[in-house]
């Protein structure tokens, strides 16, 4: 399968192993294509999470990580991407159901836009608040102040 | 004067017939105070068989096992804050409660509780019942619009259209036990509750027998329909906490809502005496006719004495078992004072049947009688109020559209088929 | 019930919670009605607020409905987000353990099962095999009380008060069990990294075979009050139903999956801490409505039990921790393990930068993903059937939001 994609996409997908675990590391413009290839053709029918995670110092600063898993191969593949910080990435609802709430999540927690998302909005943290909490320069006692001010009428939420 | 009041003693006919207003209005007020002496007790066992179902203790701290209970709980209602929405309409919020209580209290006057121990006896006793108890819903119905809120009137148009149907499959089945007190030489049949009663005596066989399963299959329909009526499990999805909608009394507080509560339960117990009246005898004793000996009559009537006793013992084993800290010593003592209380009502009441089998005192003996009719008919209806309790903690709740299929597509045709056959029967076996 | 008309007004005003005060806008179903807010017409837009009587935790869910009939739900959720993800990048992988407990506070063992078999295949140690059956033994424990659980608040959800009582008073003997091995009943804590940290105290055999006997009438007992009983049948069979496509589909797993009829267990799919050494079924239904989620866990139940039996006689002699090092530092990578949780497939994706602080912490969530699947079951079911999916889904708010 590897080979296949390698073939087809040259340098743009970097297929791996740690641990035992296989990973393709593919260029952003792949997406959402090889996903779509993922689950058609080689039936992984089954999204298991979607995430991201925030590397600060690096020009593309995130990683935005699909777990997918297949049903009758009984195996699991990961599929990464860079994108950098401002950019958006297409949203994968469409291949899998699942993604909703799980590219919400991302959102909610990175600021990572997904292009084509029914319904992009906070889903954990309340609407109005401001700034991402997983992102690496947001304090790990940092609050939307002016949220907390005027929703819960405190002076901080410390 | 005192010879109006003295003239009744003596009398088999109940105070209405006699055209005796003292003593009807004694009857009302002895029922009135009975039935809220027995809601209360009905309070306590629900408690605490629920809690013996669950595997809990139930109220243990108010009085020696929660006997206070009720009086601890009528005391906060009617100590607590009595809100009334602004936007609800005044006199309609306040009279509703009073309209389901009048509904349930009314149905008691022709309740019989011995042949001559009714109010009256109606010679339409049983559409009485029928027509003044359809009243309660007028008073959910109006209790739910008065609230002014859209829950509330959700909640009491959803009773409301429950009772109703309901009602129809009990009207089917109370019709076909009517039918079988038609089935005497004679051919008349009869509506009054105590000749209903009487019917059951003289054919020697009570109703749920009758024809069987025809008389058991009405009874069946007629106990299912009575669930449904006073708005209890499995039917209670107009009260319950984890539907949406909080029920038709979700704005009432303190005393307003424990009269719903006392109509409901007052409810519950008058239903039951009908279903007790129509199908299981009334006040007869078992084997009225079969076992008719003097010896038999008098055994039956130390039942009342019996159970008094046996509750008072019951209520000793509980003292001796009450452990023996310091901190216990009120409720051994409470618990024993009412051991002793049942004790001495159990003595007494053996004491009359005693005193009224040996045939000297007259007064005696019509005291036994009486007592012995009474109690009869109130341990069926106990039975009858313990199902309830049961029902309540076995089973889960019917979705609303699942009751009104109950009602209206399955126990409407088995009690058309029911009185059908019944009918029938009946016909062809006189 | 009425839009307040302030812009700024967010959901967890204190008049948004309960019933009847709701704030909708932004809500997808105010959207895509605009106006037609509330009491116009047929349609009819409700919450059923943050606190609920059945113990699901804050859930608020908001209901169109057309009369009785569900046209539309949406799930409002995080009020009991926490920020663990946060939190793990800001301790050691030691110091996270107990953390990890919290989120599925009903089934705390299993958490910690998780997260310590991805730190260690993280770290590449494997806990000995004396480490690896108590936990199994303890996570089927946790299996089942976590079902026992959702089994008494469903039952009182859909009406029948008293299963909650008896399948608590039985679950109190696992939580004694739990106690006795590491002093927590609820949020245990019970495993380390690279094995386990208490020995099984003295008696551990003898309570856990006086549990198996103890309880599989237990299980009975609960059957006869529900399985056949004709009102349980009637709130519960088909309804809720999710088809075994939908259910892959949307991400769903764990017994909810099975019921719809796809029979997948990761402890036999990705055997972990050696459960391909015990001999198990795995129990699947055939409609996937409510009743055959009821009948699932039932029969996981029992199968618990079969799993413990055979793990108890068959506890191996040996250390009971690996070989870690006493400061936990895992080389530059990263891993996603998951297992087979009550509620689901929980899996952690933990990516390390050789520090001695997870660099990433992912929890992926059954509850939450399953959560999503709640639109889909309720669509043209009754309002008194929303509440019984919700139970039946079996979610922990502690999970869903983190």
């Amino acid at each position: 399968m590897v080979e296949k994609y390698k073939s087809r996409y040259g340098s743009g997908l970097d297929a791996q192993t740690y641990l035992g675990q296989n990973y393709l590391q593919v260029d952003r413009s792949l997406i959402p294509d090889i996903l779509r290839r993922l689950r058609e053709e080689e039936q992984f029918d089954y999204c298991v999470d979607i995430t991201a995670v925030h590397y600060p110092k690096r020009e593309k600063q995130f990683d935005v990580v699909w777990i997918l898993y297949s049903f009758p191969r009984n195996e699991r593949v990961r599929v990464k991407t860079q994108i950098a910080d401002g950019a958006s990435i297409e949203s994968s609802v469409s291949i899998w159901p699942t993604s909703n709430w799980l590219e919400r999540e991302v959102y909610d927690m990175f600021g990572i836009c997904f292009d084509g998302h029914p319904d992009l909005k906070r889903i954990l943290l309340p609407d109005g608040w401001k700034g991402f909490p997983l992102r690496k320069d947001y304090g790990i006692l940092q609050q939307d102040q002016e949220w907390v001010q005027i929703n819960l009428g405190i002076e901080s939420g410390q | 004067m005192p010879n109006f009041i003295m003239s009744y003693l003596g009398s088999t006919l109940t105070p209405g017939q006699a055209g005796n207003q003292f003593w009807a209005l004694m009857y009302v007020l002895i029922i009135f105070a009975g039935v809220s002496v027995a809601v209360m007790c009905m309070n306590w066992i629900e408690r605490k068989a629920l809690a013996h179902f669950q595997i809990r203790l139930g109220p243990m701290r108010v009085g020696p096992h929660g006997l206070l209970q009720p009086f601890a709980d009528a005391l906060k209602l009617m100590l607590k804050e009595d809100i009334i929405p602004a936007e609800a309409d005044q006199f309609v919020f306040w009279v509703a409660p009073l309209i389901g209580l009048l509904a349930a209290f009314t149905v008691y006057t022709v309740i019989p509780f011995g042949p001559s121990q009714a109010v009256s006896d109606m010679n339409i006793g049983i559409l009485f019942m029928l027509g003044v108890s359809s009243l309660g819903v007028l008073g959910i119905v109006v209790a739910g619009w008065a609230s002014n809120s859209h829950y509330p009137l959700i909640g009491a148009l959803r009773s409301s259209a429950q009772m109703v149907s309901y009602e129809v499959a009990m009207g089917l089945a109370i019709v076909s036990a009517i039918m079988m007190t038609s089935m005497n030489a004679s051919g008349t049949g009869t509506l009054s509750m105590i000749e209903i009663v009487r019917a059951q005596q003289h054919q020697g066989i009570w109703f749920i027998f009758k024809f069987f399963p025809l008389g058991f299959i009405a009874f069946g329909i007629f106990a299912v329909a009575m669930v449904a009526e006073t708005n209890r499990a499995p039917f209670d999805l107009a009260e319950a906490e984890s539907e949406l909608t909080a029920g038709f009394h979700t704005e009432y507080s303190g005393l307003r809502w424990s009269l719903f509560m006392l109509a409901e339960y007052a409810a519950m117990i008058a239903v039951s005496s009908i279903a007790v009246t129509l199908w299981l005898g009334g006040w007869l004793r078992p084997f009225p006719n079969l076992l008719h000996a003097p010896a038999w009559d008098f055994l039956f009537s130390l039942f009342p004495g019996l159970t008094f006793l046996a509750l008072g013992a019951i209520a000793v084993v509980g003292t001796a078992r009450m452990p023996s800290h310091s901190f216990f010593k009120i409720q051994r003592i409470g618990l024993g004072i009412f051991a002793a209380l049942l004790g001495s009502i159990g003595l007494l009441l053996l004491l009359i049947a005693v005193a009224g089998n040996s045939a000297n005192l007259a007064v005696a003996a019509r005291f036994s009688e009486g007592i012995t009719y009474v109690y009869w008919f109130m341990l069926k209806v106990a039975i009858f109020m313990y199902l309830f309790i049961w029902y309540r903690a076995t089973w889960p709740r019917y979705r609303f559209d699942q009751l009104m299929r109950v009602g209206w597509k399955v126990l409407l045709p088995i009690s058309l088929g029911v009185l059908i056959l019944t009918a029938i029967v009946g016909v062809v076996v006189s | 019930m009425s839009i307040p008309e302030k812009e700024g007004t967010s959901d967890l005003s204190p008049g948004t919670l309960g019933l009847g005060r709701a704030s909708f806008e932004g809500s997808n179903l105010e959207r895509e009605t605009p106006g037609k807010a509330y009491l116009d017409s047929n349609e009819l837009i409700i919450n059923m607020g943050p606190q609920h009587p059945a113990t699901h935790g804050v859930l608020r869910v908001i209901l169109k409905l057309d009369g009785e009939k569900v046209l539309g739900t949406e799930c409002v959720i995080g009020y009991l987000h926490r920020g663990v993800e946060k939190i793990a990048e800001n301790r050691t992988y030691t110091m996270f353990n107990p953390y990890v407990d919290r989120m599925d506070y009903c089934a705390a063992v299993s958490n910690g099962l998780g997260y310590c078999e991805a730190v260690e295949k993280l770290m590449n140690v494997e806990a000995p095999p004396r480490a690896q059956y108590i936990r199994v033994i303890l996570t089927e424990l946790n299996r089942i009380a976590s079902h026992q659980l959702w089994l008494g608040t469903h039952a009182l959800d859909i009406g029948a008060m008293t299963p909650l009582f008896y399948t608590f008073r039985d679950r109190e003997e696992i939580l004694k069990i739990f106690e006795r091995y590491c002093g927590a009943r609820l949020t245990t804590h019970a495993f380390r990294i690279g094995g386990c940290q208490y020995e099984t105290y003295a008696g551990f055999e003898k309570d856990v075979k006086n549990f198996l006997t103890f309880v599989a009438p237990k299980i009975d007992e609960y059957e006869t009050l529900l399985t056949t009983n004709r009102i349980w049948l009637e709130r519960t069979k088909n309804v809720g139903v999710i088809s075994a496509a939908d259910a892959i589909a949307l991400g769903v797993t764990g017994p909810v999956l099975r019921a719809s009829g796809v029979q997948w267990d990761l402890r036999k799919a990705q055997p972990y801490a050696n459960y391909s050494r015990f001999d198990f079924e795995i129990p699947i239904g055939t409609n996937g409505d409510t009743y055959d989620r009821y009948l699932v866990r039932m029969m996981e139940m029992r199968q618990s039990l079969r799993i413990i039996e055979q793990a108890v006689d068959a506890i191996p002699e040996g250390p009971i921790m690996g070989k870690v090092p006493k400061v936990i530092k895992p080389p530059v990578g990263e891993i996603y393990h998951s297992i087979e949780a009550p509620k689901g497939e929980l899996g952690y994706f933990i990516v390390s930068d050789g520090s001695t602080q997870p660099y990433r912490l992912r929890v992926r969530p059954p509850s939450f993903v399953n959560l999503q699947a709640l639109d889909v079951m309720v669509r043209g079911l009754l309002v008194a059937d929303v509440v019984a999916v919700i139970g039946t889904i079996d979610i922990v708010l502690g999970e869903v939001d983190r």
